[in-house]
């Protein structure tokens, strides 16, 4: 038996394009607008996300069926929480200057809508190894967003790329910069994540008019 | 028949022909018709004749701005040659401003960015008719000749055409094209370039032709706007006189100077019935307003000299009117038909609001001593909300007339009955 069947391909692809939780869903917006002005800060992100969701998954999974369904967001919280405070501690243990740069989007994975909406709608009602599937899958096609519009924002924001000066120097004048290229400082303000967002959503619809909703 | 006898207007048409179902005929098409009148009529139903189509009201417009153009273009020069040799004494207009040295550095400099905006504009304009297979819109006319006029002087080419892309695009074509976007379209554009280029935007380097280049060098000039100096408490910094305020002499954006020749325009819009006179009324009462508010503070002896807005607050309330942007704004863009209020009542809150607020930004905030083209996109925002309001607000009185509304025979013999209305 292979390790994938066909259907659990499925799981794990199907959040990274067609059925995306930030450009399809439209869930998880807030932190993909506070953090991706920079591309170091985006990978992190997708990486504690990509961390919370998988290990969070397999957990409400296993206690699916002894989970009294009165108190299961309860349950779902405490989960989720404590495995973000691992997360913040670990950040704040080796990657000190980056926790600061994450600040409170780290402990707001807590609320992140996509966490809760795959352990209502997946971990509760699959097994173990599919749960753990799905959440790989939604935190990579999370992370994937974070990363190409943290590259954007970088690159076009500060000129620099995980903090290499990929354009030139802009106080030296050197590179593109020497003949007259300049930083758009707008790319680091939050308002041109949602337009940069708003951008991947018209491609990616436009690519595929199958995902164009009715209205 | 030998094409040499065909008219430009025939030839247009035979082209416009040729590529009648390809890709590209919407952009033949708009050529045919930007320069003439269409030769097809229509086959069926009752069509109205009018020649005040789409494309001649931005005609009318961008006629009201070419001397605000020429004028930029002398401005562009007198400010320069007057930063380096010094403000000419006994000032004459014909000897110190209209003269070809002040022209040639208008050429050289304001051309370029009309150039630019229509050239990138329209070619973005020409691709997305290209692409969604619908005739070019005319909205970019105006635009295209309203954006070099909002922006500094030494603004570099290619942010404008990284801004005008971003504006039309952003501004405009993802909300389906001209008649359907919410924010102004020349004003995206110049938030676009404010929020992006900072130090080019503001600041009292970029208003003059140069001042870039030469800062930090021994050759520097300054060319400080009356609001930066306001903002900064130096009011007796400027010597402007009123006149000059007025007439346009200072330094500022290319095209706002000249209050005068802005309102020769404004008129003209008015009496063609191009732009509307209420929004225009009402955003100066608005300005009046916030400037009375901020003298009565003065005078009430709240803000003393010692304070941070004192330079702005004690400006005289009617001279906001003639400095910076605001006449320029309530000209040119508040009363956009697009993105304003449609309802009457609707455009007198409208632009009594953009008045209030310009003046508002103006003053509590010195990092933008400019702030008509933040209160005309808010306002942008705002205008259907107002006019909902507006409708609703005229439905309910009207259905209270009617339930008061009484019914009085007018013939006993006949049975037709008049309806009298009793207005409470």
């Amino acid at each position: 038996m292979a390790l994938l069947t066909k259907k659990d391909t499925k799981l794990i692809l199907d959040p990274l394009a067609d059925n995306n939780p930030i450009t399809i869903q439209v869930l998880g917006i807030c932190s993909a607008l506070a953090i991706t002005a920079e591309l170091k800060a985006s990978i992190v992100m997708a990486l504690s996300v990509l961390f919370v969701m998988g290990l969070g998954n397999v957990v409400i999974s296993l206690m699916r069926n002894i989970i009294p369904s009165k108190i299961r967001i309860i349950v779902q919280l405490v989960v989720v929480a404590a495995l973000v405070i691992i997360v913040d501690q670990v950040l704040k243990a080796f990657a000190y200057e980056l926790s600061k740069t994450l600040a409170v989007f780290v402990g707001l994975i807590i609320t992140n809508c996509i966490i809760m909406g795959r352990f209502e709608a997946f971990a509760l009602g699959n097994g173990v190894w599919r749960s753990f599937l799905d959440g790989i899958g939604n935190a990579a096609g999370y992370g994937i967003i974070l990363v190409i519009v943290g590259f954007f924002r970088e690159l076009l924001g500060s000129g620099t790329l995980l903090g290499f000066p990929v354009l030139g120097n802009p106080i030296e004048k050197t590179g593109l910069y020497s003949i007259g290229y300049e930083n758009n400082g707008f790319m680091l303000l939050s308002p041109m994540a949602l337009i940069v967002v708003g951008l991947l959503i018209w491609v990616q619809r436009s690519r595929n008019k199958a995902l164009i909703e009715e209205n | 028949m030998s094409n040499k006898r065909l008219t430009f207007k025939k030839r247009l048409h035979i082209l416009k022909h040729q590529f009648r179902d390809k890709k590209l005929a919407p952009a033949f098409n708009a050529f045919h018709t930007f320069l003439y009148s269409p030769d097809e009529t229509t086959h069926s139903g009752g069509h109205i004749r009018g020649a005040d189509d789409l494309k001649r009201t931005m005609n009318t417009v961008i006629m009201a701005l070419i001397p605000i153009l020429l004028f930029s273009m002398f401005n562009a020069g007198y400010q320069y040659y007057s930063a380096i040799n010094g403000f000419p004494e006994n000032f004459s207009v014909w000897n110190d401003f209209i003269t070809w040295d002040n022209f040639w550095i208008g050429i050289i400099k304001v051309l370029p960015l009309v150039v630019v905006s229509y050239g990138v504009g329209l070619l973005v304009e020409f691709i997305f008719a290209v692409i969604k297979g619908h005739e070019v819109e005319e909205g970019y006319l105006v635009t295209g000749m309203l954006v070099p006029l909002i922006v500094p002087i030494d603004t570099p080419l290619w942010m404008l055409a990284v801004a005008v892309v971003f504006g039309v695009v952003i501004g405009k074509e993802v909300f389906g094209g001209t008649g359907m976007n919410i924010l102004n379209p020349a004003l995206t554009i110049r938030a676009f370039l404010f929020f992006a280029y900072p130090t080019w935007m503001s600041g009292d380097k970029v208003w003059v032709y140069q001042g870039m280049e030469r800062a930090g060098t021994p050759d520097a000039i300054s060319g400080e706007t009356i609001l930066g100096y306001l903002a900064q408490n130096n009011a007796s910094e400027f010597s402007y006189s009123v006149s000059d305020m007025f007439f346009g002499f200072i330094p500022g954006s290319v095209g706002e100077t000249s209050a005068f020749l802005i309102l020769l325009g404004g008129l003209f819009l008015v009496f063609s019935k191009i732009a509307s006179w209420r929004i225009m009324v009402s955003a100066v009462l608005g300005a009046l307003a916030m400037g009375l508010i901020f003298n009565g503070v003065v005078d009430a002896g709240i803000i003393t000299e010692t304070s941070s807005f004192y330079g702005l607050m004690s400006f005289d309330f009617w001279k906001h009117l003639i400095v910076g942007g605001l006449a320029f704004g309530i000209v040119y863009m508040a009363t956009d038909p697009v993105t304003g209020s449609q309802t009457n009542r609707g455009k007198w809150i409208y632009g009594f609001l953009i008045g209030f607020i310009s003046v508002m930004i103006r003053v509590f905030n010195p990092a933008y001593p400019e702030g008509v083209f933040l209160a005309i996109l808010l306002m942008n925002v705002f205008a259907p909300t107002i006019d909902h309001y507006v409708l609703k607000g005229n439905i309910s009185r009207r259905m209270k007339r009617f339930k008061n509304a009484v019914i009085i025979p007018k013939d006993t013999d006949s049975k037709e009955a008049a309806v009298k209305v009793e207005t409470i």
